[in-house]
């Protein structure tokens, strides 16, 4: 079956270890990804929830693999767009991987569904996001366009 | 980032992003289909846009899946286009395509 898939790959001048921890701990996530925080005890099974800056569910899953600094697979749906979340679950794949003095990070976002609003929906989030990501961890500073909800790249 | 110029700067390599536009994630056979190129030469051209990071590639088995990677295109974007001018550009491309779709559908006078 034909599937709904997009592979970001963008390089950040840090470790793994940091990059790590901005992709995950609320004090990073905040300023890069729309002043939301994740919620999950990052453990294979364990609950994952994204968290609006108002304590409401933007969207949520379960932690499929965690590998630190290297592996993080996530099952993902949203959860405040009803048309999104009648899709339901998608899987995103973070790969961290040293090269050089920066880190190669690959995002792979991808559903089991032809034509997916989801995956549409995301892809056009993803590159501000990540770019924001790149910023923040170079320059100490996020773009502006990323740092509230609600906004374009988060929807 | 001279990588990405270097490997937009060709025609048959901005034909085979154009590819992927459309259908994400094809094979080497699969982008070969289209274009009116040898084998080798789409391989080379592959190479360059990897090198250059605008593909990316995944392995699903056997199979070298390769996917638009818009984060360089983005970086670039980011870099020399700020906040203020993103609104006022899309307005005049609005423009743009608004009046070029009306010159196609109002057929020749005279």
């Amino acid at each position: 079956m034909k599937k709904d898939q997009f592979v970001y790959v963008t390089y950040i001048r840090t470790t793994p270890e940091k990059l790590w921890k901005a992709l995950i701990e609320p004090e990073f996530t905040r300023q890069f990804w729309c002043n939301t925080t994740q919620e999950s005890e990052w453990k294979p099974g364990a609950s994952w929830k994204i968290l609006m800056p108002d304590g409401g569910v933007a969207d949520s899953g379960e932690v499929i693999e965690v590998e630190p600094h290297r592996r993080l697979v996530l099952k993902w749906r949203n959860e405040f767009r009803p048309e999104l979340k009648a899709e339901g679950y998608s899987r995103l794949t973070y790969q961290l991987e040293s090269e050089g003095k920066s880190v190669k990070l690959t995002v792979i976002h991808e559903m089991e569904k032809e034509g997916s609003k989801f995956i549409e929906a995301v892809s056009n989030g993803w590159p501000h996001i990540l770019a924001s990501l790149k910023s923040l961890l170079e320059t100490g500073e996020s773009l502006e366009e990323t740092r509230e909800w609600p906004r374009e790249a988060c929807k | 980032m001279d990588a990405v110029f270097k490997a937009l700067a060709d025609p048959s390599r901005r034909k085979l992003l154009d590819e992927l536009r459309k259908e994400n994630g094809q094979t080497l056979s699969e982008l070969c289909e289209h274009l009116e190129m040898t084998r080798q030469a789409v391989t080379k051209h592959l190479v360059l846009l990897e090198t250059a990071s605008l593909i990316a590639v995944v392995w699903r088995g056997r199979e070298k899946l390769h996917y638009l990677n818009p984060m360089p295109l983005h970086e670039i974007y980011e870099l020399w286009i700020g906040k203020y001018e993103r609104h006022r550009l899309q307005a005049l491309s609005d423009l743009k395509r608004g009046l070029e779709q009306t010159k196609t559908k109002t057929p020749k006078r005279k």
